[in-house]
């Protein structure tokens, strides 16, 4: 490691004791409490593999005996049941998730980079409304925005999916926290450079903001994945794969086993993309951090 | 200065125009979030705000009633006054303990190898993924079955199963148990994410100039420099902890024993969702939005001296 290298040659080697002196016992003390908190997930994925008469047995078993993809099979079939082809769902709910997380993560970083960044007429307030929606949690505010989709006859349609997701404040926010931490002088030196506004946001600005960005993907994406359609879409051929699959598990078959199932199904898309997105988030620290 | 000169002669609208002008390449990167922020967000926040000065009830046009929602509220509204204490107690036990945990772990993390640091990230924070209520159900289920009973009946520390679902002794206490679970989310990954932008050789200048212990390097180089997360992850923390209500309702039922634990948010579900009563469950988010907005200004004090 270049870092532990480095700190040798200046005659300062506290900093690579130090960074492993203790590791071990941070290591167990995180082992201990993530069993704890992996706890819930582990029982839900067993409980999708238990055989419907290990589910109430005494003592409840922390491991199926005899494990089974019957709940997932059930779960499967009752989907098939549906008038729409399943193909038909799966597609609804990838179009949908990549269209509003692509959106989201465009706009905000956008708009981020110009509320950090800049100084306008407005800007100082639309900072401040930012913060303040989000705190505002009101019970009619889906009311209210079902009146605007409805006037603007959004209602059944993919708009009424999409739209009202991709300005998050949550997301600007993030993003624009993390942006203020730029040197203004990286900015003032591409102005210098004859660089607009625009491409320093993504050529300069963005590309250094891979951790925030990241975890803006990652939240874009568990949101979007779990838009159910709710009241705002009737068609069956509109419907995501979280309202189905729920709707699966909870009517006909009431069994906690494929409400299992359906949780562990709907689970591994948004863990594939916290992987990955988590991975590139690490990776910014292996090569460099932004260097004035 | 030929410039100054003529700018001195405009109007002070002429000037904020001409500075609108020159901005407009910032107005031009605002506005695809700024419409569908307006449309989805603002427009409906702005008609929802008078609401709670009406009766409304869905079915017939909101009638102005002036304050008298707010009165009935604070002088004969037994239960709100009981769920302003369900809501204090518990965000004060979740807040700070969360936002302290968030810390503490994306801290903890960050000094583990580079290959271990996705694994605990994606441990701590699938709970906050996955919704599963019907697992948590399981746990703390008033039966033998529940794991938590059979646990603590195989230790010989209890003998008859305890109903921690509906004891009015327990829920408030297992709501807290099970919110502090998922209350790993975006705060926690938001400064996962501050970490990793800390510029390393910030660390390499702080080992220079005597930094020895981790504590050390906690305080003088850490915190500074994540003034902006650690900001972003209080304002999530507030929110989270004083809109809470979804936990309870879907874990320890709605209502809950006794009203234990009946916080603000499922107040205003019970008059909004179960009543039809808009106008009344308006007024109690609007006390309660101003309670959270009171308490993130202070917070951002606080902070303040981390955010330059």
């Amino acid at each position: 490691m270049a870092e532990i290298n480095t700190a040798k040659l200046r005659g300062s080697n506290r900093q690579a004791g130090r960074k492993h002196g203790g590791s071990v016992v941070i290591f167990l003390f995180l082992a201990l409490l993530g069993l704890f908190m992996f706890l819930p997930i582990y029982l839900t994925v067993i409980m999708s593999i238990k055989p419907v008469e290990e589910l109430f047995v005494f003592p409840p078993k922390l491991y199926a005996v005899r494990p089974t993809l019957d709940n997932f099979r059930d779960m499967f079939r009752v989907l098939h049941q549906n008038r729409v082809p399943f193909s038909r769902y799966v597609f609804n709910s990838i179009f949908v998730t990549v269209t509003v997380t692509v959106l989201q993560c465009v706009f905000s970083s956008m708009a981020a980079f110009v509320l950090a960044k800049c100084k306008f007429p407005g800007s100082k307030f639309i900072n401040g409304v930012i913060v303040v929606a989000l705190l505002y949690q009101s019970s009619v505010i889906y009311i209210m925005q079902y009146i605007v989709m409805a006037k603007l006859h959004m209602i059944d349609t993919y708009m009424a999916l999409i739209f009202p997701a991709i300005a998050s404040p949550m997301g600007l926010f993030l993003m624009r926290q993390s942006i203020s931490q730029v040197p203004d002088s990286m900015i003032e030196a591409a102005k210098v450079d004859g660089a607009g506004l625009f491409r320093i946001c993504w050529q300069i600005v963005i590309p250094n903001q891979k951790p925030a960005l990241m975890t803006l993907i990652i939240f874009a994406f568990q949101g979007a994945w779990n838009i159910q359609t709710g009241s705002v879409v009737f068609r069956e051929q509109y419907k995501t794969l979280p309202t189905v699959v729920t709707q699966a598990a909870s009517s006909g078959l009431a069994r906690a086993g494929v409400a299992m199932a359906a949780a562990v199904f709907l689970l591994i898309p948004p863990i594939v993309i916290f992987m990955l997105a988590q991975r590139q988030v690490i990776e910014t620290m292996a090569h460099s951090g932004i260097k004035e | 200065m030929a410039v100054d000169a003529k700018e001195k002669k405009v109007s002070r609208k002429g000037a904020l125009w001409r500075d609108i002008k020159r901005n407009k390449a910032c107005y031009g990167m605002l506005a695809p979030f700024m419409i569908f922020f307006i449309l989805f967000t603002a427009v409906p926040v702005l008609m929802s705000l008078p609401m709670g000065f009406t009766d409304f009830d869905m079915a017939r046009p909101p009638r102005f009633v002036g304050l008298s929602n707010f009165t009935t509220l604070f002088f004969s509204d037994k239960i709100f006054m009981r769920s302003i204490r369900v809501t204090i107690v518990f965000a004060l036990l979740t807040g700070p303990v969360s936002y302290v945990l968030c810390f503490l772990l994306a801290w903890l993390i960050n000094e583990m190898h580079p290959k271990l640091k996705t694994f605990f990230t994606l441990i701590f924070y699938a709970p906050s993924m996955a919704n599963v209520y019907t697992v948590w159900k399981l746990i703390f289920s008033g039966d033998m079955n529940g794991y938590l009973n059979s646990f603590l009946i195989d230790l010989g520390i209890i003998n008859a199963p305890v109903q921690w679902l509906t004891d009015g002794r327990y829920v408030l206490g297992v709501t807290i148990v099970v919110q502090l679970w998922i209350s790993l989310g975006a705060g926690f990954l938001a400064l996962r994410a501050g970490f990793q932008n800390i510029d390393r050789s910030m660390y390499e200048a702080g080992a220079i100039e005597g930094i020895r212990t981790r504590w050390q390097e906690l305080i003088y180089i850490v915190i500074p420099s994540m003034g902006p997360q650690l900001m972003f992850a209080a304002v999530m923390q507030i929110v989270s902890s004083f809109t809470a209500g979804t936990v309870a309702q879907n874990l320890v039922g709605f209502p809950s024993t006794d009203y234990k634990a009946h916080t603000i948010m499922t107040h205003a579900f019970d008059y909004g969702w179960q009543r039809f009563e808009m106008g009344y469950a308006s007024a109690i988010c609007m006390i309660l939005f101003v309670a959270m907005f009171l308490l993130n200004k202070l917070i951002s004090k606080v902070l303040g001296k981390y955010m330059d």
